[in-house]
C-alpha cells in the first residue's frame, strides 16, 4: 500500500514535470512567434498605429505597407507598433482615437467604410473631428457581370433600371453605408432612379460576392476592382464600367470606361488616409504630415501602389480636411435618401 | 492517369532532406502554437507564415503545410484535453474528446484525432489532386437556398441531441439562438441587442461562448464542488490506442470523410454542419448498435469529426485553387500566402503554374505523414498533462481559457464577456440545461438566418425562391422523411420503427462513402 502510494507520487511528479516542460515550449513559442506583433512602444520615438479592420483587410494592407515603407526607409525616427482594432466597422477604433486626445504617437489608418459605419453606429464624431493628416490613396469601384451576362454596356443595365429597377438583382461586399453600397446608390440617383427602389444584397466580402456571380445568382456586383483582377483577365466575369476619373490597367480592366465616359455624371472613389487623434499641437501635426509626405515620394511607395493596384491620389492639410467635409456630407446625403439615417 | 505523374514530380521536386527538416520544424511550430487556446489555424498560419518567407519557394511551401496542419491538430489538442476549443470547427471534437480525457483516455482521443486527420486529410488533397476544377463550377452553381435547406436539417438533427429532457433542451437551444442574435444586422446596419455597446456590434464570437460555457462553467463547477466532493483523480490509462479502439474508429474516420470533403469544396459550406453531421451519425449508429458510449467519452464521437474537420478543410483546396476563392478565415490566410509564394489562384492556375501546384499538393500529402509520425507518440505525452492536481490543473484551464478568448479578438471586453458566459455555463450545469443546444444555436442560427435573408434578398421576398434549387428539394424531402416517418412507421409497425428509419441513415452513408474510395 505504502509502496504503492510513493511509487504513484513520483509518477505524478514525473508527469507534472512534463507537463510543465511542454507548456514552458508552448509559452516561449508563443513569446517568440507573437512579438511581432504584441511589441509595445520602447522609446519616446516610437508610434502606434490604429487599424480599424482585421489582419489582411483593406485598412490592414494599406496601413501596414505604409509603415513598412517608413521604417524600411528610415524616415521615422522609431519603430511602429500596429493595433488591430476591430469593431463595428471602424467606429471602435475612432472611438480609441478620439480618446486619445493630445496623443502625439498614435496614427489611424481610416476611409471611406469608417465614415459610413460612424452614421451607421450614430457615433458623436466625424472622421474630421480628428486631426486628418494625409489622403493615401485611391482604390476605384468597378461594376461587375458575369460572363454571359445581356448587359453589354452600362447603358444596358441603365436602361433595365429605368424600366424596372427592382428585376435587376444587385450585390456588393459592404452593409449599408460601405462603399460597395454607396456605390450603386450614388449611381442609381446619378442617372434619375430612385436607390430605394434597388434590390441590393449584402455579401461578407470580395469572396463570397465572385462566387454569387460566377454561379448567376445575381445579375451585377459592384465591388472594388483590385479583388477582382484573376476572373477578370480570365474573361469569367466582365467590368461594365470602373467608378474613377481615368480607366485602368490590367487584362479585361483596361478597355472598360469610366462612369462620365459613358456620360453618366459621376465619379466615385474608395479612398484611404492617415489620421491623428484630435487636440495636437500644430507643430506635430505638420512634422507627422512631413514624415508622410517623404513616405510617398520613395521609390518603394510607388512600386507599393503599382503592386496593390491602387491609385496615387495624395492630399494633406486643408485639402484633405475639405475633401473629407465633402464626402462626409454626400454619404449623409446618400443615406438620408435611402431612409437609413 | 496524367495527374499522377505530375504528383510523382511533385514529389520528386519536394522530397530532399533539407526540406524535410523544414517540414519537421513547421508541423512542430504549427502544433505548439496551435496549441494555444483562441489560436485556431488561421491564426497560427498567419502568425507563423513569416518564417517562411526568404526561404525558396518549394521549402516554403513544405514548412508551410507543416505548419497548416499542426495548427489544425494542436487545436484539436486543446479541445480534448482542456475542453476550449480554438474554433467553431473543433466543438464537437471537444463534447467526447474531453469526457474521455477525463475517463483517462485522453492518449486514444488524441490518437483517433491525429489518425483521422491523417487520413482525411490524405483522402481529401488526393481528391483535389484529381477533380478540383471539375467540383469548382459545380460548386458555384449552389446557391442560398440549397445552404438554407442544409440549414434546416442540421436544425432537425439538433433535436436528438437535446437530451432526456425536452424543455430543458429547448431552453438551452434558444438560449444559445439568443446569443447569436447579438450584434449587427449585416442587412439593415441595425443593432440587435448590443445594448449600445459597439463591441458587441460583430456579434459574439463562437471561441468566447464556447470557452465560457464550456470550460469556465465546468471550472467553476468544479470549485463549487471542491469541498464537499474531494476531487477523484483522473486515472490512469493506457497510452496507445487498442484494437479495439481502431476498430471502433475507422467507419467514424471514413464517413467523417465523406461528409466533410463536399462541404469544404462548396463556397460557403464550412466544417461546422459536417462535423455537427458527423457527430449525430455516429450517435445514431453507435445506439443502434448498442455500445451506445456517447455522454461518456466515444471514441467514434471523437474520430468522425476530427476527420469531418480536416477532410472540410482539405476541400477547401478546392474553391480556393480553382477559383482564387478564399473560403474561410484560413483560407484567406493562405491564398496570402500562396500569393507571397509567386502563385496566382485561379482558373488557369492548373495550366499555368503545374509544377508549383504539384509541388504544393506533394507537400500537404508529406506535412500530413509527418504529423502523423510526430504527433503520436506525442499523444501519451499531451495526456500526462491532465494528471496535474485538480486545482492547479484548472487554474492553468482558467489562465489559457482567458488568454484564448482574449487572442481571438485582442479586446479586453471579451474576457468580460467569457465570465459572464462561465456563469452561464455554472447555471445551466445547476440546473441541468444540456450545453450542446446551446452551442449549436450560437453557431446555426446566423447561418440559417444569413442564407435565408440573402435568398429573401435575391428573389425580393418570394418564398417559393427556397425551393428554386433542386438539390434544396432534395434536402426537404430527407428532412420530412426523417422528421414523419418514425411516427408515420410507429402507426403501422410498433415495435421496428427505429431500425427502419436508421437503414435509410446507413444505405445513404455508404453509398457517399464508396465514392470517397
Amino acid at each position: 500500500m505504502l509502496r504503492h502510494r510513493t511509487r504513484r507520487t513520483t509518477r505524478t511528479r514525473r508527469a507534472t514535470r512534463a507537463a510543465a516542460a511542454l507548456t514552458a515550449l508552448t509559452a516561449v513559442v508563443l513569446l517568440a512567434t507573437g512579438c511581432g506583433v504584441t511589441r509595445g512602444p520602447q522609446t519616446a520615438d516610437d508610434l502606434t498605429m490604429l487599424i480599424p479592420n482585421s489582419p489582411g483587410g483593406g485598412y490592414d494592407q494599406t496601413g501596414r505597407t505604409a509603415i513598412a515603407v517608413m521604417e524600411n526607409a528610415d524616415i521615422s525616427p522609431g519603430s511602429f507598433e500596429v493595433t488591430n482594432v476591430i469593431g463595428a466597422g471602424g467606429s471602435v477604433a475612432m472611438t480609441r482615437l478620439m480618446n486619445a486626445e493630445g496623443d502625439e504617437r498614435t496614427m489611424m489608418t481610416a476611409g471611406l467604410g469608417v465614415v459610413g459605419s460612424l452614421y451607421s453606429f450614430g457615433a458623436p464624431y466625424k472622421l474630421d473631428d480628428a486631426t486628418p493628416l494625409a489622403q493615401l490613396i485611391e482604390d476605384q469601384e468597378g461594376v461587375l457581370v458575369p460572363a454571359d451576362s445581356p448587359f453589354e454596356s452600362i447603358d444596358d443595365l441603365v436602361a433595365a433600371w429605368k424600366k424596372d429597377p427592382d428585376s435587376v438583382v444587385i450585390g456588393g461586399g459592404s452593409s449599408p453605408g460601405g462603399p460597395d453600397h454607396l456605390f450603386p446608390m450614388q449611381l442609381a440617383t446619378a442617372v434619375g432612379v430612385d436607390p430605394r427602389e434597388l434590390r441590393y444584397v449584402v455579401y461578407d466580402g470580395g469572396g463570397p460576392l465572385t462566387t454569387a456571380l460566377l454561379g448567376n445568382k445575381i445579375d451585377v456586383g459592384f465591388s472594388g476592382v483590385g479583388e477582382f483582377e484573376g476572373p477578370l483577365s480570365s474573361g469569367e466575369l466582365r467590368l461594365l464600367a470602373v467608378s474613377g476619373e481615368d480607366r485602368l490597367e490590367g487584362e479585361g480592366i483596361s478597355e472598360s470606361p469610366t462612369l462620365t465616359e459613358a456620360g453618366i455624371d459621376l465619379v466615385f472613389t474608395n479612398w484611404r488616409g492617415v489620421f491623428a487623434p484630435p487636440g495636437i499641437s500644430d507643430q506635430r501635426r505638420d512634422e507627422l504630415i512631413a514624415m508622410l509626405e517623404e513616405m510617398h515620394d520613395t521609390p518603394e511607395w510607388k512600386q507599393a501602389l503599382e503592386d496593390n493596384g491602387w491609385i496615387d491620389e495624395f492630399k494633406t492639410g486643408d485639402d484633405f480636411t475639405t475633401f473629407l467635409q465633402e464626402q462626409d456630407e454626400r454619404v449623409a446625403t446618400t443615406l438620408e435618401e435611402l431612409d437609413l439615417l | 492517369m496524367d495527374n499522377l505523374g505530375l504528383l510523382l514530380d511533385g514529389f520528386g521536386a519536394v522530397l530532399t532532406p533539407e526540406n524535410l527538416l523544414y517540414a519537421v520544424i513547421g508541423v512542430l511550430l504549427g502544433t505548439f502554437v496551435g496549441v494555444l487556446p483562441g489560436i485556431g489555424p488561421a491564426m497560427a498560419v498567419a502568425l507563423l507564415l513569416p518564417v517562411t518567407y526568404g526561404l525558396e519557394p518549394i521549402s516554403a511551401f513544405i514548412m508551410f503545410a507543416g505548419i497548416y496542419y499542426g495548427g489544425m491538430y494542436g487545436g484539436s489538442t486543446t479541445a480534448i484535453l482542456l475542453n476550449t476549443p480554438g474554433e467553431s470547427a473543433s466543438v464537437m471534437t471537444a463534447l467526447e474528446g474531453n469526457l474521455m480525457a477525463r475517463a483517462g483516455r485522453a492518449a486514444q482521443a488524441l490518437a483517433t484525432a491525429a489518425i483521422g486527420s491523417f487520413i482525411a486529410g490524405t483522402i481529401g488533397t488526393l481528391l483535389v489532386v484529381f477533380f478540383a476544377p471539375a467540383l469548382a463550377s459545380v460548386a458555384v452553381e449552389i446557391g442560398a437556398p440549397t445552404y438554407f435547406a442544409l440549414m434546416v436539417l442540421a436544425m432537425v438533427m439538433v433535436t436528438s441531441v437535446l437530451g432526456g429532457s425536452p424543455l430543458r433542451g429547448f431552453i438551452a437551444l434558444f438560449l444559445g439562438l439568443t446569443i447569436g442574435l447579438v450584434g449587427l444586422d449585416l442587412n439593415t446596419g441595425q443593432s440587435r441587442l448590443s445594448f449600445d455597446q459597439p463591441l458587441l456590434a460583430d456579434r459574439i464570437d463562437v471561441v468566447v461562448v464556447a470557452v465560457g460555457i464550456f470550460a469556465l462553467g465546468e471550472a467553476l463547477w468544479v470549485a463549487a464542488h471542491l469541498r464537499r466532493n474531494p476531487a477523484h483523480v483522473i486515472p490512469v490509462g493506457r497510452p496507445w490506442m487498442s484494437r479495439t479502439d481502431l476498430k471502433r474508429s475507422w467507419g467514424p474516420w471514413l464517413r467523417g470523410t465523406a461528409y466533410g470533403f463536399p462541404f469544404g469544396a462548396l463556397p460557403a459550406g464550412g466544417a461546422e454542419i459536417p462535423t455537427f453531421l458527423s457527430y449525430i451519425t455516429e450517435k445514431r449508429i453507435a445506439a443502434r448498435k448498442g455500445h451506445d458510449e456517447f455522454g461518456q467519452g466515444a471514441i467514434e464521437g471523437v474520430a468522425g469529426p476530427e476527420a469531418a474537420n480536416n477532410a472540410s478543410a482539405a476541400g477547401t483546396f478546392v474553391p480556393l485553387l480553382a477559383l482564387g476563392l478564399p473560403v474561410t478565415a484560413t483560407s484567406a490566410v493562405m491564398l496570402a500566402a500562396l500569393q507571397g509564394y509567386g502563385i496566382e489562384p485561379g482558373p488557369g492556375l492548373m495550366t499555368d503554374q503545374p509544377e508549383l501546384v504539384w509541388a504544393l499538393l506533394a507537400s500537404l500529402l508529406i506535412g500530413n505523414v509527418l504529423l502523423l509520425v510526430l504527433n503520436l507518440p506525442l499523444a501519451p505525452l499531451w495526456a500526462k498533462l491532465l494528471r496535474i492536481p485538480r486545482p492547479q490543473l484548472y487554474a492553468g484551464i482558467l489562465f489559457f481559457a482567458a488568454l484564448g478568448a482574449y487572442a481571438a479578438n485582442l479586446q479586453a471586453f471579451d474576457l468580460f464577456l467569457l465570465l459572464l458566459l462561465g456563469l452561464l455555463g455554472l447555471m445551466m450545469r445547476r440546473f441541468a440545461l444540456p450545453v450542446l443546444p446551446l452551442i449549436l444555436g450560437v453557431i446555426l442560427g446566423p447561418l440559417m438566418e444569413f442564407r435565408l435573408r440573402e435568398a429573401m434578398a435575391i428573389s425580393g421576398g418570394d418564398v417559393s425562391a427556397l425551393w428554386s434549387e433542386p438539390l434544396a428539394i432534395v434536402i426537404y424531402v430527407v428532412v420530412s422523411i426523417a422528421v414523419v416517418a418514425p411516427f408515420a412507421v410507429r402507426r403501422l409497425r410498433p415495435a421496428p420503427a427505429a431500425v427502419a428509419e436508421d437503414q435509410g441513415l446507413t444505405s445513404d452513408d455508404t453509398h457517399t462513402e464508396e465514392k470517397v474510395r
